[in-house]
């Protein structure tokens, strides 16, 4: 007989709910000649000179630990980077640390800052790992919701109206996803004047900050009297389609950073020294691939918007991220039933909004990191599948 | 050989629906075989030819010879292949002759091809020596002749 062995999950780990996205995806994985819009990766390779620079470091024998910090030579470049397109002055011997991607950064902030019973505030819709995040480090999430009628920016009335005392942290992702919302300048301001009076420490996840196609792109560490009570989140994976690469950072005051540092030490030691080495190529060198493909992710977000917007499905238009967040209300269907139609008919797949959140309700996340044909075929499935459903009413 | 193949030779310069008329075909038809053509990759993919010496942002071009080892069980292949991925490689060529393999490379100045060659390409394990030639003038591109002054022939409307 089978020993059940569920008894030995520990509570808050079982009461986690399973994402939402990957049980979507395991109907479109069976399906042939599925168009899926919905993995939020870019559609590139990593750019060959990046790779190689990969496999060049193996061939160089690169293949022992790092300091737990990881590479000095990719902190400096980090520094240089962050210094130059984000106007945060970071050290890097004590304020950069390397990490297995955004993902793990995120982890050890939270481990390292969150007490038992401490309040978390997060923006939602927001992407799936945040909350579990929270719940992992046995903190309490505080979601704030965002609205269409603001292209989902985080307002301060927002804030305002969902703090309660308690509250430490606020986690930040701006560009968002799913929403492609962001805030400019004068909003991110707003919300600075809060986190301070506020006393909150804030979590900056910025991994969509290249892929910002109008305007400017405002890091809240910027702004004066931030940079002490920021963490500032950032990676590689987006911006130099480096996902699989698992490589990321966190750059902070230096006394949060060697808490961190002090998870990490214990449980990864280091982040992989192939991708610091490949990271290091992306910093220097990998400018305009970065603007090549953000061109291309511009160009497709113009036209998947306009489709949107032409079927009657009425979409904003993200000014960054890669991810459109069409309002699927008007159909008459709930955004699960309108995502698994839309699939069973055309063979089409987007994320029901609601795996992001309960503001997500009526909103489904497509994300436009593929090529134009299947962007093209997309749009005239989804459209085909919008008029069926309304002669059926 | 494949229709559709010859007309494509001949200079691709029609489009699937004169292609149709001309082979008397349907453009279903010219579309289908344009496809097989592509999933046997004989049929690659399609580049404008561009004349981009007035435009400024000018690309410069260069030639590089190199000269590399060939490895066991592959001969020149995966070092040809690596060197062939980077975006700046336009054509890689396996040459007889006093080199190995003939790279054609474009970048936006002299500064960044010279830096492509010894940072990338000359610093790969296995290649043993390259000498970079850089364009200075092109009369001719993929057939296309530059200073091609469109000769007005004053032919006859009518003739006997």
């Amino acid at each position: 007989m089978r020993m059940d062995s569920t008894h030995y999950i520990a509570r808050h780990v079982a009461s986690l709910p399973k994402s939402g996205i990957r049980d979507f995806f395991d109907i479109v994985a069976k399906m042939k000649d599925a168009i899926s819009l919905g993995v939020g990766e870019p559609d590139f390779d990593t750019p060959w000179h990046i790779r190689e620079a990969g496999i060049y470091a193996l061939e160089k024998g690169k293949t022992h630990y790092t300091s737990n910090l990881g590479l000095i030579e990719l902190r400096r470049a980090i520094s240089r980077y962050v210094g130059k397109n984000f106007s945060v002055s970071y050290a890097p011997e004590d304020e950069i640390l390397i990490t297995v991607g955004v993902s793990e950064a995120l982890d050890l902030a939270c481990r390292a800052l969150i007490n038992p019973g401490d309040k978390v505030m997060y923006h939602q819709p927001c992407y799936v790992s945040y909350h579990p995040g929270i719940a992992l480090a046995h903190g309490v999430g505080v979601p704030v919701p965002t609205f269409a009628k603001d292209q989902f920016a985080l307002t301060v009335d927002a804030l305002r109206a969902a703090w309660e005392p308690g509250c430490k942290l606020l986690m930040l992702n701006l560009p968002c996803n799913p929403t492609g919302g962001t805030c400019d300048h004068a909003q991110v301001e707003a919300i600075a004047k809060f986190a301070v009076e506020k006393d909150l420490l804030v979590l900056s996840d910025e991994i969509y900050s290249e892929l910002t196609f109008e305007g400017v792109h405002t890091s809240i560490a910027s702004l004066p009297g931030l940079k002490e009570r920021t963490i500032f989140l950032h990676g590689f994976s987006k911006a130099f389609a480096m996902t699989g690469w698992r490589i990321g950072y966190a750059c902070g005051p230096a006394a949060l950073i060697e808490a961190m540092m002090k998870v990490h030490q214990y449980s990864m030691l280091c982040a992989s020294i192939i991708s610091q080495e490949a990271a290091i190529e992306a910093l220097v060198r990998g400018e305009d691939a970065m603007k090549k493909m953000r061109d291309q992710y511009h160009r497709r977000r113009d036209f998947i918007v306009r489709r949107f917007n032409e079927i009657g499905l009425p979409c904003h238009l993200p000014r960054g991220s890669f991810y459109a967040f069409p309002d699927v209300s008007k159909t008459g269907l709930g955004e699960k039933d309108f995502a698994l139609g839309l699939l069973e008919a055309e063979k089409v797949a987007i994320v029901p909004g609601t795996a992001f959140g309960a503001n997500g309700a009526g909103f489904c996340r497509a994300c436009f990191a593929t090529s134009y044909e299947h962007l093209i075929e997309a749009g005239n499935r989804i459209e085909r599948h919008v008029q069926n459903l309304a002669a059926k009413k | 050989m494949n229709q559709v193949l010859k007309l494509l030779l001949e200079g691709g310069r029609l489009d699937t629906a004169q292609m149709a008329q001309v082979l008397n075909l349907s453009e279903a038809e010219i579309t289908r075989q344009l496809a097989e053509l592509k999933a046997q990759r004989v049929l690659l993919g399609w580049a404008p030819v561009l004349n981009l010496s007035d435009e400024d942002a000018g690309l410069v071009s260069a030639v590089i010879e190199v000269r590399i080892t060939p490895e066991r069980g592959g001969g020149f292949n995966r070092l040809a292949e690596r060197i062939s991925r980077f975006d700046e490689v336009e054509s890689c060529y396996l040459m007889s002759g006093g080199y190995d393999l003939l790279v054609f490379v474009n970048g936006a100045s002299l500064q960044r091809v010279a830096a492509f060659v010894s940072e990338k390409l000359s610093t790969i394990e296995g290649v043993l020596s390259t000498a970079t030639h850089f364009m200075l003038r092109s009369y001719k591109e993929h057939g296309f002749l530059l200073d091609g002054k469109t000769e007005e022939t004053d032919r006859l409307k009518v003739a006997p």
